[in-house]
C-alpha cells in the first residue's frame, strides 16, 4: 500500500533513487548511509574552510510552511544558500482550507512558479504525500502532523555517528510525548534500520497505542529506562497542544519525565543527551543537563544544516566534482 | 407505473421462499402473478418478454442505509442522482438517513422528501426520521408525526445520542409506533478528533485514532437500554469483533436487536489509510483483519442480519483536503453488490445468506412488504449476471459524488436489470439480448 512513488521524467534522476523524502519509514539502510556519507563530506569541507560546490546554483527551493517554525525553516534556507540555490519562503497559518484555497491548489500555484524542489511543513499527517502525488517535483517532508520529520532523524543519526563513531548496536532511549511526536517516529524507523535498539519512555497517556509493535521497548518509569542507554533523546512537550487528561501539570510531568542530573546518576557516564529543540528548560530537561558536557543539542542544530544540504543536493540530482566523492 | 412482463429461463433465487429454480416469472399489473416452468401468457394479451438465461433473478435489493443529501447539500447528491445510482446498483428500495439540511426531524421535511421522491425517483425511497431535533441530542424529535408521514425508522445516524437518558426515552417512545431505533455507535468523547482506527497503523501513520471501544461502549449501552425498554434496536455499520460478540450475546438473550455491515467494513482494513487517500476516511473507521473476519463470520451465521452501503456522497472540495480535514464517508450504492458478491465468492458466505441480507432481512428490519417474489407481491426484481467480470470505474457513476476507495478494483457480478413494479427502470444488457 505504501509503495514508492514513481519518478516523473521532469525530475532529474538522482543517486538516491527516490523522488521525494516523505519519511524514514520509506528509506532503505543504504539510502540513509548515502545521505550520511554526503553529510560528513559537506561537514569536512565546511570544517576545513574549503569552498562548497554550488550544486544548487540556478535552482529554486520553495519552503512552504503551514506551521510556525524558525529553526527548521532557517536551517533549510541556509542549507540551500550554502549550495548556491535560491529560496522562497511561503508561510501560511493554519489549514489552507480555512483560507478557501486547498493545499493542492496552493501547491499547484507554487509549481507554476517552476521551482526545483518543495519543502513542506504541515500540521496534518499525510499532506506531503498528497503533494508528492500531485506535483512533478521532489518534495521534502519537513514535518507532517504527528507523522514524520525525516531530516530531523537524519541529523540525529549524523550527530550520534559523530560522537559515538557508530550507530549499530547502540541503545537509544526516546523520552516524552511520543504520541504527538513526528521526531520520535522518524527516529524509531531510522535508528532501527541502522541497527540501533530503540526504547521509548513517557506517560502512558502520551504513548501511541500499540507502539511496542514498532519493535521498541516501552517504559513508563524513567529511572529504569535510562540505565545502560548510550543515547537519551528527550522531546519537546507542548502542553498547549495536549488535551486535558493527557498530563495533569507541567510540574508533575517534569517530576516523572524530566531529564535531570539526579536521573542521569543511573545512566552510563558517557551517555549522549539530545533534544530536537526548542528546549523547555526545566520541563523536559533541566538547564544543567541541557548545558552540560554530555549534551550535543547545539551540535544537532549545526548538523541540521549539513544534513539538509546533503538531502537537497541528492534530491536535485546534483553532482559533485570528481575526486570529492 | 405498474406494468406487465415475462422473465424467461432465469435462475430464480428467493431466500424468503427458499427458492432456487430455473423458470419463468409472470408479472401482471406490477405484481408477481406466477412463477414456474414455461409459463403461458394469458390469451389475448401481449406481454413483453425478457430472456434472462444464465442470470440470477432475485427480489429487488434493499439498502436501508443511504444518505441522499437532499434537501440542503444537493452539490453532493440529489434524490434524483442518488436514486439513479441506486437503480444502477440494483436497488429497488432504499431508506435515506435524516442528516439532511435541514434535518428530517419533522413531518414537514418527511413530506418534502416524499414529494421529491414522487417527482424524481424511479425506485422506492423510505425516509428515516431523526431521533432528536436537529440531531443535537437534546430533545426528542416529533417522531409520531413523522411516523404518520411515513418514516420507517428513527436514527441520528452520523452522530450518537450521547445522553443515555434521552436514548432510553427514544427507545421507550418508539414502541408506540413499532419503529426500529437505528444506532450510530461512536462515543463522541472517545472518538475525539480521531480520523482512523486506533492501533498500530494509526501510530505508524501519525493520525489520531478512534478506539474500537468507542463503538462497543455504545453498542453495549444500547443493548442494555433495549433490554430495559423492550424496544427494537438496529445497529448500523458494525465494524468490530467486539460489537459482533455483544450483538451475538444479546440475540442469545432474546433482546430485539438486528445489525448491518457495510461493503467497506467487509473488505478494507486500516492499512489502506497509509496512502492518505481521503476516500478511505469513514465513520466508523476501517478496522483490522480480525474485525473483517468477525463481521464476515457474523454475516454468515446471521448475527449480522443485513447488508447496507452507508452511501455517503461528498464533493471533491470535501475530500481533496488534508486527511484530518476531510469529511467522513464514501459512496457505496454503485459498488455495493460486487463487493458483497466477492464475499460469497472468496469467503464462502452462501449466496442465499448474501441475497437474504439484501432483500428479506432489510425488509423485515424496516417493516416494508418487499424483499420477496411471493405471488401477489410487488414485482420489484433485480437481475444480475453472476459471471461477468469488470473493473470499477468511478467516472461511470450516476452518483454526483465519486468518493470511493474502490476505483479500479476488478470485480465479478453485474446488474443487468432493475425492475420496480414490473417496469424496467435500469438495464445494462449486452447487445441483442432483449
Amino acid at each position: 500500500m505504501r509503495e514508492k512513488t514513481h519518478i516523473p521524467s521532469r525530475v532529474p534522476p538522482n543517486s538516491l533513487g527516490i523522488k521525494s523524502l516523505l519519511g524514514t519509514e520509506f528509506l532503505e539502510k543504504k539510502q540513509i548511509e548515502q545521505i550520511l556519507k554526503y553529510s560528513f563530506l559537506f561537514k569536512d569541507l565546511l570544517d576545513s574552510g574549503k569552498p562548497v560546490p554550488q550544486t544548487l546554483s540556478g535552482k529554486t527551493v520553495i519552503l512552504l510552511f503551514f506551521e510556525p517554525s524558525t529553526r527548521t525553516r532557517s536551517s533549510f534556507e541556509l542549507a540551500a544558500k550554502r549550495l548556491g540555490g535560491n529560496t522562497l519562503a511561503l508561510s501560511k497559518e493554519g489549514s489552507s482550507t480555512e483560507k478557501g484555497e486547498t493545499l493542492i491548489d496552493t501547491a499547484k500555484t507554487v509549481q507554476a512558479m517552476n521551482p526545483d524542489l518543495l519543502v513542506l511543513r504541515h500540521p496534518s499527517a499525510g499532506s506531503p504525500f498528497h503533494l508528492d502525488q500531485t506535483l512533478d517535483l521532489p518534495v521534502i517532508n519537513a514535518g507532517d502532523g504527528f507523522h514524520e520529520h525525516p531530516t530531523q532523524a537524519l541529523l540525529d543519526l549524523m550527530t550520534i555517528q559523530q560522537f559515538k563513531g557508530k550507530i549499530e548496536g547502540l541503545k537509544v532511549l526516546i523520552v516524552g510525548d511520543i504520541a504527538h511526536s513526528r521526531v520520535a517516529r522518524s527516529n524509531i524507523y531510522a535508528l532501527q534500520k541502522m541497527g540501533a535498539e530503540v526504547s521509548v519512555c513517557g506517560p502512558p497517556t502520551l504513548l501511541p497505542p500499540k507502539v511496542e509493535q514498532m519493535g521498541v521497548e516501552v517504559h513508563y518509569g524513567l529511572n529504569k529506562a535510562v540505565r545502560d542507554k548510550d543515547v537519551i533523546m528527550t522531546l519537546r512537550i507542548q502542553f498547549e497542544r495536549l488535551n486535558p487528561g493527557q498530563s495533569p501539570s507541567r510540574g508533575e510531568y517534569s517530576k516523572f519525565y524530566g531529564i535531570s542530573e539526579s536521573v542521569l546518576k543511573a545512566a552510563k557516564s558517557d551517555v549522549l543527551i539530545m533534544h530536537p529543540g526548542p528546549v523547555n528548560r526545566g520541563v523536559e530537561i533541566s538547564p544543567d543537563v541541557a548545558d552540560g558536557s554530555r549534551s550535543v543539542i547545539l551540535n544537532q542544530v549545526g548538523n541540521g544544516v549539513i544534513v539538509r544540504m546533503a538531502v537537497l543536493h541528492l534530491l536535485t540530482g546534483g553532482e559533485l566534482p570528481k575526486g570529492l566523492v | 407505473m405498474s406494468a406487465d412482463l415475462v422473465i424467461r429461463r432465469a435462475r430464480i433465487f428467493d431466500p424468503s421462499q427458499n427458492l432456487d429454480l430455473v423458470g419463468d416469472i409472470l408479472i401482471e399489473n406490477g405484481k408477481i402473478q406466477a412463477l414456474g416452468n414455461q409459463i403461458t401468457v394469458p390469451p389475448g394479451k401481449t406481454i413483453p418478454e425478457l430472456d434472462a438465461q444464465g442470470w440470477l433473478v432475485t427480489p429487488g435489493w434493499i439498502d436501508i442505509h443511504t444518505h441522499l443529501r437532499e434537501p440542503g447539500q444537493t452539490h453532493k447528491e440529489t434524490i434524483k442522482t442518488g436514486t439513479e445510482a441506486a437503480a444502477a446498483g440494483g436497488f429497488t428500495s432504499i431508506a435515506c438517513m435524516a442528516n439532511t439540511k435541514p434535518v428530517n426531524d419533522s413531518s414537514f421535511i418527511t413530506t418534502y422528501i416524499q414529494q421529491k421522491v414522487a417527482a424524481d425517483s424511479l425506485i422506492n425511497v423510505y425516509p428515516i426520521g431523526a431521533i432528536t431535533k436537529g440531531l443535537e441530542g437534546q430533545e426528542l424529535a416529533e417522531i409520531g408525526s413523522m411516523w404518520e408521514a411515513g418514516i420507517v425508522a428513527i436514527s441520528d445516524d452520523g452522530k450518537t445520542v450521547m445522553n443515555s437518558y434521552l436514548m432510553r426515552k427514544a427507545l421507550d417512545y418508539s414502541k408506540r409506533f413499532h419503529l426500529p431505533v437505528v444506532c450510530h455507535a461512536e462515543d463522541a468523547h472517545l472518538k475525539g478528533r480521531g480520523v482512523m482506527n486506533e492501533g498500530f497503523n494509526s501510530a505508524r501513520f501519525g493520525l489520531r485514532g478512534i478506539p474500537k471501544a468507542s463503538e462497543e461502549i455504545i453498542v453495549a449501552r444500547d443493548i442494555l437500554l433495549t433490554e430495559l425498554t423492550g424496544a427494537r434496536l438496529h445497529v448500523a455499520h458494525v465494524s468490530t469483533a467486539g460489537s459482533v460478540a455483544l450483538i451475538r450475546e444479546a440475540k442469545r438473550r432474546g433482546i430485539q436487536i438486528t445489525a448491518e455491515v457495510t461493503p467497506h467494513h467487509l473488505t478494507l482494513t486500516d492499512e489502506v489509510v497509509g496512502t492518505y487517500d481521503t476516500n478511505t476516511k469513514v465513520a466508523p473507521p476501517l478496522r483490522e483483519p480480525q474485525d473483517i473476519e468477525a463481521v464476515t463470520e457474523a454475516l454468515a451465521d446471521g448475527t449480522i442480519d443485513a447488508l447496507a452501503s452507508d452511501h455517503a456522497p461528498h464533493s471533491v472540495e470535501d475530500k481533496e483536503v488534508e486527511y484530518d480535514h476531510a469529511e467522513f464517508g464514501m459512496v457505496g450504492l454503485e459498488t455495493a453488490f460486487p463487493l458483497y458478491y466477492r464475499i460469497a465468492l472468496k469467503k464462502g458466505v452462501s449466496l442465499k445468506r448474501i441475497i437474504s441480507a439484501m432483500t428479506q432481512k432489510p425488509a423485515e428490519i424496516i417493516g416494508i412488504p418487499k424483499g420477496t417474489l411471493n405471488l401477489g407481491a410487488d414485482a420489484d426484481i433485480t437481475i444480475f449476471d453472476p459471471e461477468m467480470k469488470y473493473r470499477i470505474d468511478k467516472k461511470e457513476f450516476r452518483s454526483k459524488s465519486k468518493n470511493t476507495p474502490f476505483d479500479g478494483w476488478d470485480v465479478q457480478g453485474k446488474v443487468r436489470y432493475t425492475i420496480v413494479a414490473g417496469k424496467v427502470i435500469y438495464s445494462e444488457a449486452p447487445r441483442g439480448h432483449r
